[in-house]
């Protein structure tokens, strides 16, 4: 059926991928038609996504370095970008972001603008620079601009506190998706999606990461805009939401205003039984509800940060020239932009169909007794997701007496529409995508690091191949579990942590890669000076903030990494300065990478 | 002025002009995020302040981007830096 190389079937192969997944969703459709029972079409959805992945990344198993590390810099600009997308797009992307802005509105929204204008930084000040460079990883170009073990450390350890904090809430993100779908305990759900994980990676490294995440950027994405549309087109709001909003986005703000937003206060007592991660809508949901600087700080954190997430970076080291590197985060953004113009769409439509007395759905103004009744309020309820309670005591249900979780805007929102329930399956599985490749891409992240900068180049530069790949697989199963573990205590929230590994990456390496690339003069000295004050600076004023500190210039522990970036600015410039020039040879170095043509500064297999 | 300083400069020109346009859309008209949303401009019927973020920006974004590779491929074909297939 597929002639010839593998790279020039790719969009048959995934052609025929979606396709197949399309059938499944139709047998699962009239499966469900047939009597199948909810719970059961769930875990097929689960089950048969993960065997899929599962199967791609057994297939691309390898045993060599340039495969393992970079898949073999062979990855066309377009499946690139769409494997960026998934890579990028977390468990909090998919399932906590229309929740958020569902929630706090327009000042959520500084995320959805960092998230994608952090790529502006990615294409011009990085991307195509690093990818002429040749390197396997991030801490490898760090270790070979500036020279010297120090330097190459500092960024593994930047990389490592960044990427962990990430990773544990993705693992979580996976277990939280198994253990609804699959109906097991959420500590046993953690290790079941924590092999889900290192199915994909184990034996491919990147190269098997690379085709794992191509097939779930493609679940995730059919699973977040078929129920966007398809409720959009139910509500009659129109064929194409994304154009066609305007009428709806000014109704919510009229319902906002007879339902009394923000003037009747629920008092202390009465919040105290409302259970702990639930909230009431208590910002309008398009009016500008924060100030300039509160929306702009946030943006600037989650722009540098992007910029400085070796997971992301690591990507655009696989396409095959600086030219496709460089195009290919367009498609990634492209791709991130489906998704992302999404989410407020689907926090509109999720919120109107409860809120507007004249539908079907609305519950607002309902008896509580009726809404009490309704079958998704009851299993929604149970599994923790919404509650509502008569605080007035006059019998209906008002505005700041329903309650949700952030989760359940993704998560039930098709279900209150009046979707199917394979529809609900869908959403899962794309969950469960959407966390699965991150996680991923970030184990994958760490564990290289540590096998090819700590272990190969450091400890053991002598080491064969092989010996080096078995190394880089114990390490990546380490780390996983070590994730795992963490995951399963429950430490912190999901996008909590998300944000935080942005601040962290941004507060160690932004500088230290923006200038390695643009400023010649910036020597090791300084690099190791700003990669480690910067993450000192910026954990000790996320430490004192936690612990009561107010804080200055409104940062806050969302947008420490503000604090952090700027110390190692000054500190990598000051301390560069005082100390002796980077020398001829490296001075050449830079000169080399800023042109794409010619060889690469560090060899094909290295 | 070698080829490869003129190359360097046309590259960090194109850099700032890049730069700047990413300012205004991520940053610059968010300092009027209240101007935006009292402004009479309303893009497919939606508050300015309301579109620009979840829409209007994104979108810039994305075209910026593939303008900058185009520009970026022009300059390295005027120095003859385009990559050959076998590099």
């Amino acid at each position: 059926m597929f002639k010839g190389k593998f790279i020039d079937n790719l969009p048959k192969i995934y052609g025929t991928y979606t396709g197949g997944f399309i059938v499944f969703i139709i047998l699962m459709a009239i499966a469900e038609q047939a009597g199948m029972s909810a719970k059961l079409i769930g875990i097929f959805f689960v089950a048969f996504t993960v065997l899929i992945y599962a199967l791609i990344g057994y297939l691309s198993r390898t045993m060599q370095t340039d495969a393992y590390y970079v898949a073999g810099r062979q990855v066309p600009t377009v499946f690139n970008g769409m494997a960026t997308a998934a890579d990028w797009m977390s468990g909090a992307s998919f399932v906590a972001m229309a929740g958020g802005i569902y929630f706090k509105g327009y000042g959520y929204m500084a995320l959805l603008v960092g998230w994608t204008g952090g790529y502006v930084l990615v294409a011009s000040l990085l991307a195509p620079y690093l990818r002429k460079f040749g390197c396997y990883t991030v801490p490898d170009f760090i270790g070979t601009r500036y020279g010297g073990n120090m330097a190459r450390l500092s960024a593994v350890i930047v990389l490592t506190v960044a990427s962990f904090t990430y990773v544990t809430a993705q693992i979580n993100a996976t277990g939280t998706i198994a253990s609804v779908a699959l109906d097991i305990p959420f500590e046993i759900a953690v290790y079941v999606g924590l092999a889900s994980i290192l199915m994909c990676s184990m034996l491919g490294g990147m190269r098997a990461v690379t085709w794992t995440q191509v097939a779930q950027y493609i679940v995730l994405i059919i699973a977040y805009l078929l129920p966007v549309f398809w409720i959009s087109n139910k509500m009659g709001a129109g064929v194409f939401p994304h154009f066609m909003l305007a009428d709806e986005v000014a109704r919510i703000a009229e319902l906002e205003a007879q339902f009394g937003l923000g003037e009747i206060k629920n008092s202390a007592a009465d919040l105290k039984q409302v259970p702990k991660g639930l909230a009431g809508i208590t910002k309008a949901h398009a009016e500008v509800n924060t100030t300039p600087w509160k929306f702009i700080s946030l943006a600037v954190c989650m722009m540098a940060g992007t910029a400085s997430l070796p997971h992301v970076m690591m990507r655009y080291f696989t396409t095959p020239s600086v030219k496709a590197a460089r195009r290919s985060v367009g498609w990634s953004l492209f791709f991130i932009f489906l998704l992302y113009s999404s989410a407020p769409m689907l926090a509109t439509l999720s919120k109107l169909s409860l809120m507007d007395p004249n539908l079907a759905t609305g519950i607002i103004g309902k008896s509580i007794a009726e809404v009490q009744a309704i079958d998704w309020y009851q299993n929604w309820n149970q599994a923790n997701l919404m509650f509502v309670s008569d605080f007035n005591g006059n019998g209906t249900l008002e505005l700041n007496e329903f309650f949700m979780g952030g989760k359940a805007v993704v998560l039930a929102t098709p279900e209150i529409a009046g979707l199917p329930y394979v529809i609900s399956g869908l959403v899962a599985a794309g969950g469960m995508a959407a966390a699965m490749s991150t996680a991923d891409g970030l184990v994958l992240a760490i564990s290289n690091a540590l096998s090819h900068d700590v272990y190969y180049k450091m400890i053991n530069p002598k080491a064969e191949t092989a010996k080096r790949l078995i190394v880089a697989r114990i390490l990546l199963v380490l780390i996983g579990f070590a994730g795992a573990t963490i995951a399963a205590l429950e430490i912190q929230g999901i996008l909590g942590s998300v944000i935080w590994a942005f601040d962290f990456a941004m507060s160690g390496l932004f500088f230290p890669l923006v200038l390695g690339v643009w400023w010649k003069r910036a020597n090791a000295q300084g690099a190791v000076a700003g990669m480690l004050g910067g993450l000192i600076a910026g954990t000790a004023y996320l430490i004192a903030v936690r612990s009561g500190y107010p804080g200055f210039w409104g940062v806050t522990q969302l947008t420490f990494g503000i604090v952090g970036s700027l110390v190692s600015l000054v500190l990598m410039v000051v301390v560069s300065l005082m100390t002796k020039a980077p020398d001829a040879a490296t001075q050449r170095m830079v000169d080399e990478v800023r042109i794409p043509s010619g060889k690469a500064i560090l060899g094909k297999q290295h | 002025m070698s080829k490869q300083q003129q190359h360097w400069e046309k590259t960090r020109m194109l850099l700032f002009i890049t730069l700047a346009i990413w300012f205004v859309f991520s940053i610059g008209i968010f300092f009027f995020g209240a101007e935006m949303e009292a402004s009479s401009i309303r893009p497919l019927g939606y508050p300015l302040s309301y579109y620009m973020t979840c829409q209007g920006s994104l979108g810039i974004f994305v075209i910026l981007i593939f303008w900058f590779a185009n520009r970026q491929e022009k300059i390295d074909e005027e120095f003859g830096y385009t990559e050959r297939e076998d590099d």
